[in-house]
């Protein structure tokens, strides 16, 4: 791919209004391969909605985002202009990327191993055989072999999420988009969640994550991005950002969840 | 009172019921046929109806709304007068002929238009009940389907309308069970089901009391043997989703419905 070397995300003054409501103002991020960036922030900061932008589950108003090289959500046509890009090539993008949500949206008619082989088998058209051998070795890795054909509504929450991981993953994702995915969970289970992230980030994924969970952004970020009213306020590695946080408003909301 | 029941021609009654000629046989045969094949296009054309409301397109919502509110706000039995005389007057050219060959079979122009007239009145009724259906199911559904790389109608296919499918069987199955009944009104435009088969026997035979409660028995086992399907694909969808399922008699008589309310 001709944009291999550059960043994996890269985020340019993108804005977005809901109705009246400017929830992202002139946001802009690069993400490098391999690095793991935490956005943390209050809520209505806009970090859900922007990383919900980045695989164009939200619609950009303005500026530009480019996963891999590609334009998100756009194309140039031949006149430079943006216009919108069709469904397929949206569709073929998002293969890419991985999203996991803070309410799992697993399919409840599906069991853990169909909810993780249903895309590669339709989408990238991988056999069966070999989408099953894959969904398997995928929930092992996040220890969840032995509830290969249980439905989600059987799993706990915990072990929701751990699929909704292997699910991500099973597309072989460049990069994985995490929205708050503990914040669901009864506290005795963010531990075993956590944990899988852990290990991907360990394995080199490129992980943008929100989260409030700040003792995983200590560990595994590279770096902190702390959004606040639709603006990026601060951005540094963790031992910068939590031990001499230079923004004030950095510093409040510090204070208000330490 | 004895006198009236006396009177009853219970020789013709049995017969009516337990051994009716080939006559009422094929109009039983063609009144099963066109409920099927009508309430198929009509969940088809509901189906579609539902997406068009959905769509971002505003021509299509509009189309389909102005279906939805024509359809529903004027009477099947006009709807029917309408497709069948109205229709190749205003097309210009004979839109239902008299046969339509198919080869191996040819069919009544007057059952084509038929099914199409109650094709269509379904359709809008199915449509409410496909976007209700479709309505129902957690928008995060079709966004995690969409996160990993589906287009919107695999999405649709695959993740949403299996799930609403559990919301949409069960008004579904009364609207079949309303189908069967509603062709009846085909006889007032002349196609031979079983309604008209006992019209044109009373109208001989002056016995309205044997052919008219012969003719409902047998919508009562259409609309039985229906009720039984209906309640084997629930099974199977699991709309119920509860172990300790009731028997199939109560769901049959609708007894669980109070029980549970009072409960």
């Amino acid at each position: 791919m001709s944009a291999a070397a550059g960043p994996i995300v890269h985020a340019e003054n993108v804005e977005k209004y809901f109705g009246r409501i400017h929830c992202l103002r002139s946001v802009s991020l690069e993400v490098a391969r391999g690095e793991v960036v935490c956005i943390i922030g209050p809520s209505g900061s806009g970090k859900t909605t922007f990383l919900r932008c980045i695989n164009h589950l939200e619609r950009i108003d303005a500026g530009r985002i480019e996963v891999n090289g590609h334009l998100i959500g756009y194309r140039i046509k031949d006149d430079g202009t943006l216009c919108e890009d069709s469904e397929r090539n949206i569709a073929r993008q998002r293969t890419e990327i991985g999203f996991v949500f803070q309410r799992f949206n697993l399919w409840p008619h599906k069991t853990a191993l169909e909810n993780i082989i249903e895309a590669p088998i339709r989408v990238r058209k991988v056999p069966e055989k070999e989408a099953v051998t894959q969904g398997e070795a995928l929930l092992e890795r996040v220890g969840l072999a032995e509830k290969r054909n249980a439905y989600p509504g059987k799993l706990s929450g915990g072990q929701q999420q751990r699929v909704a991981i292997a699910r991500a993953l099973a597309m072989r994702p460049a990069l994985m988009l995490f929205d708050e995915p503990t914040s669901a969970l009864d506290p005795e289970m963010i531990g075993e969640v956590l944990e899988v992230m852990q290990e991907l980030a360990k394995e080199g994924m490129t992980m943008v994550v929100v989260s409030h969970e700040m003792g995983f952004a200590r560990e595994a970020a590279d770096r902190i991005v702390m959004m606040d009213d639709g603006v990026v306020v601060e951005e540094a590695p963790p031992a910068e950002f939590f031990g001499s946080p230079r923004e004030a408003r950095t510093q409040q909301f510090l204070s208000k969840i330490l | 009172m004895h006198a009236l029941v006396a009177a009853l021609d219970w020789h013709l009654l049995k017969e009516r019921i337990f051994d009716p000629n080939h006559a009422f046989g094929q109009a039983l045969i063609r009144t099963v046929l066109i409920a099927v094949l009508a309430q198929i296009f009509g969940v088809l054309l509901g189906l579609a109806s539902a997406l068009f409301q959905m769509s971002r397109w505003r021509v299509l919502r509009i189309i389909s709304y102005f279906y939805v509110l024509v359809v529903r706000g004027t009477p099947l039995i006009v709807q029917i007068f309408f497709v069948y005389y109205g229709a190749s007057l205003l097309l210009g050219f004979d839109l239902f002929p008299r046969t339509v060959d198919f080869g191996v079979v040819s069919i009544d122009g007057v059952v084509v238009a038929g099914t199409v007239a109650l094709a269509v009145n379904e359709g809008a009724f199915m449509s409410e009940i496909i976007r209700a259906g479709i309505g129902a199911i957690d928008r995060g559904q079709m966004e995690a389907a969409k996160s990993v790389g589906m287009s919107y109608g695999l999405a649709m296919r695959r993740i949403v309308l299996p799930q609403a499918a559990r919301v949409i069987v069960p008004p579904l199955g009364n609207e079949f069970n309303g189908m069967i009944k509603n062709t009846s009104l085909l006889a007032f435009i002349g196609v031979y089901e079983i309604f008209l088969d006992a019209e044109q026997g009373y109208s001989v035979t002056f016995k309205p009391v044997e052919y008219f409660f012969a003719v409902s028995f047998w919508y009562l086992v259409l609309t039985t043997i229906w009720g039984l399907v209906q309640v084997q694909i629930e099974r199977k969808l699991g709309v119920s989703d509860r172990e300790e399922d009731e028997g199939w008699l109560q769901r049959l008589l609708g007894i669980q419905a109070q029980a549970r309310g009072a409960r």
